[in-house]
């Protein structure tokens, strides 16, 4: 056999032949994904700039917001959320297929590549694709004059790092679970619902009780939300607070990335 | 003689407290095509997942190419094509582009795989499916993409477990014509199968193989001639009434296997043993002369039926 098999450079570059494949099916619903991408920022821009947005500020002007137009004030965590939802789809149903309704894992397994190149491969293109959305959805809010050009730019990255950390971790639960029939349920209903309502996205989290305060601090949410309200404008965040958000969304990305490569070497070789 | 491709010593896999493999030992040598063949649940396929050095296992060794499957698993796969029992195509994508991806997962360049697919779509014979989306495709076809999938990066080895499962007859034919093929070209085949016909068509040799442990082993016309009589003659008298004439037949043949609703009696001539049957005045309501095949031999190994 002598066809080129470099198996010290597959050990380097697996992961982006995992990841290019994956792109690859992700592009066959390109159509999709762009309507999906536009459409939904769209419908938040509207109901919101036109709609909540004014009712709020009639009755309340924007001293509830530091002085920010409603709509600004939501913007960051909108983007954030948008992203979280992006990674985590193409972190879970991939997954899930890869390791149960298709197999497709167990393929790219047979050859050379490696369960964590598989994670890596997989996790690299939901990331990948949700740039895509993000950057779409950050243009959309300079075409509605909801923010400024500018460091407001650093929205996209605070917003792919939220869906990051948080598509890590349900990348892990992804490949733990043999059977999926309620996981979509409970995650949906019981994490992402409570997470985009009580993560400071639509009111400050001051605002709330200090019981309820918590889901905020460990909801990737709320972090990437105060970040990017402090890059879209004067928000007023300490540096020490931008530390500790940064330093959350990352830890909470390595933990997750760390569990789903063990859990797919493990799930693998069983 | 050079060193065999594969060596097996003393394998065994358990699952908590089930031992699927059971010490289990064999060699495969280039060029040779190798058959596992047992009943479900016989711990082929366990086999076959350490051999791919994708499982672990839990004592003895392994060697493929000389090397440790568990240890140097990225190295070894570089040699190997697996079939997997069942299709894990990506059925979003065409015909084409499962063969591509798949060849980059060699880390092989784009202008070669593309050569490839050309000669592997000959091979299958879906030159005309080629930008069909896989899912659209019948279980023949796919079958025969799985199989040109794994021969994408040429390997020393293909792996195929229980390649023609679940076909009709025609696209088994088509299949066995295909992997005759490759072995003609000295690829060397290790295969698992519970049809007794597909050893024999495909095999230099096989292991007999039943819960976890081998039961026999040597060429398919070496295993018949040590293990069962040339020809075999099948009565029935009817569900009911097979008991009833059994000891009476046990004593004309060499040996006899009483099954659920025929019984199989061996012997050198079964024309004639018929005709001794029926001029004792015993009418089987069919009756039929057939050659031994690795299915006796499975019976009289095991006392059981190959497939259930």
């Amino acid at each position: 056999m002598n066809v080129g098999i470099d198996v010290p450079r597959i050990a380097r570059f697996g992961a982006l032949y995992i990841a290019a494949a994956r792109l690859r099916s992700i592009l066959k619903w390109k159509t999709i994904i762009a309507a999906v991408d536009i459409g939904n920022p769209l419908f938040y821009l509207i109901a919101v700039g036109i709609g909540i947005g004014v009712l709020v500020q009639n009755h309340s002007g924007t001293s509830g917001t530091g002085g920010i137009k409603y709509i600004a004030f939501i913007a960051p965590a909108l983007l954030a959320n948008s992203a979280i939802t992006g990674v985590m789809d193409e972190c879970v149903f991939p997954v899930i297929e890869g390791f149960k309704w298709r197999k497709l894992f167990y393929a790219q397994n047979a050859t050379p590549i490696t369960g964590k190149q598989i994670a890596i491969g997989v996790y690299l293109a939901a990331l990948s694709r949700t740039v895509f959305s993000v950057v779409i959805y950050y243009l959309l809010l300079l075409a509605f004059n909801v923010i400024d050009f500018g460091i407001s730019l650093l929205m996209i990255p605070i917003a792919i790092m939220a869906g990051g950390s948080f598509g890590a971790v349900m990348m892990y639960f992804a490949a733990k679970i043999e059977k999926e029939d309620y996981f979509f349920n409970v995650i949906g209903r019981l994490v992402i619902m409570p997470m985009f309502l009580f993560s400071g996205t639509f009111f400050p989290l001051s605002l709330m009780p200090i019981y309820l305060q918590p889901i905020g601090w460990i909801s990737p949410l709320w972090h990437a939300t105060e970040l990017g309200r402090e890059a879209a404008f004067d928000y007023g965040i300490s540096p020490l607070m931008i530390a500790i958000h940064l330093i959350f969304l990352s830890a909470m990305a390595v933990t997750g990335l760390v569990l789903s490569i063990r859990q797919f070497e493990r799930r693998l070789a069983k | 003689m050079s060193n065999p491709l594969i060596c097996v010593r003393g394998l065994t896999k358990k699952f908590g407290d089930l031992t699927a493999v059971d010490g289990v030992s064999f060699e495969v040598a280039k060029g040779e095509s190798f058959g596992l063949l047992g009943p479900n649940g016989a711990g082929k396929s366990t086999i076959m997942r350490i051999l791919a050095a994708t499982s672990t296992r839990t004592s003895g060794t392994v060697e493929i190419l000389d090397k440790d499957p568990e240890k140097f698993g990225p190295l070894v796969r570089a040699h190997l094509g697996v079939v997997p029992q069942q299709d894990n195509l990506d059925g979003e994508l065409t015909v084409s582009e499962n063969l591509f991806i798949y060849g980059r997962y060699f880390g092989l360049s784009k202008k070669f795989i593309n050569n490839k697919i050309e000669e592997l779509l000959v091979f299958a014979q879906l030159e005309e499916k080629r930008d069909v989306k896989v899912e659209a495709l019948s279980g023949g076809m796919k079958r025969r993409l799985t199989i040109a999938r794994g021969l994408v990066s040429e390997p020393d080895i293909l792996l195929l477990d229980e390649p023609t499962t679940g076909l009709d007859p025609q696209a088994r034919h088509i299949l066995w014509d295909r992997l005759f093929r490759l072995k003609e070209q000295g690829v060397t085949l290790v295969l698992t199968t519970h049809f007794m016909d597909e050893a024999e068509q495909l095999c230099d040799r096989i292991v007999v193989m039943d819960k976890g442990s081998i039961m026999a082993h040597g060429s398919p016309a070496g295993l018949i001639k040590e293990y069962s009589s040339k020809e075999v003659l099948e009565v029935r008298f009817g569900s009911d009434r097979n008991a009833e004439f059994a000891p009476v037949l046990a004593k004309m043949c060499e040996r006899m296997e009483t099954l659920p609703d025929r019984i199989l009696m061996y012997a050198e001539d079964g024309e004639k043993l018929l005709e001794q049957i029926t001029a004792l005045e015993l009418h089987p309501t069919t009756s039929l002369v057939r050659r031994s095949s690795l299915e006796d031999v499975f019976l009289r190994l095991t006392g059981r039926t190959l497939i259930e």
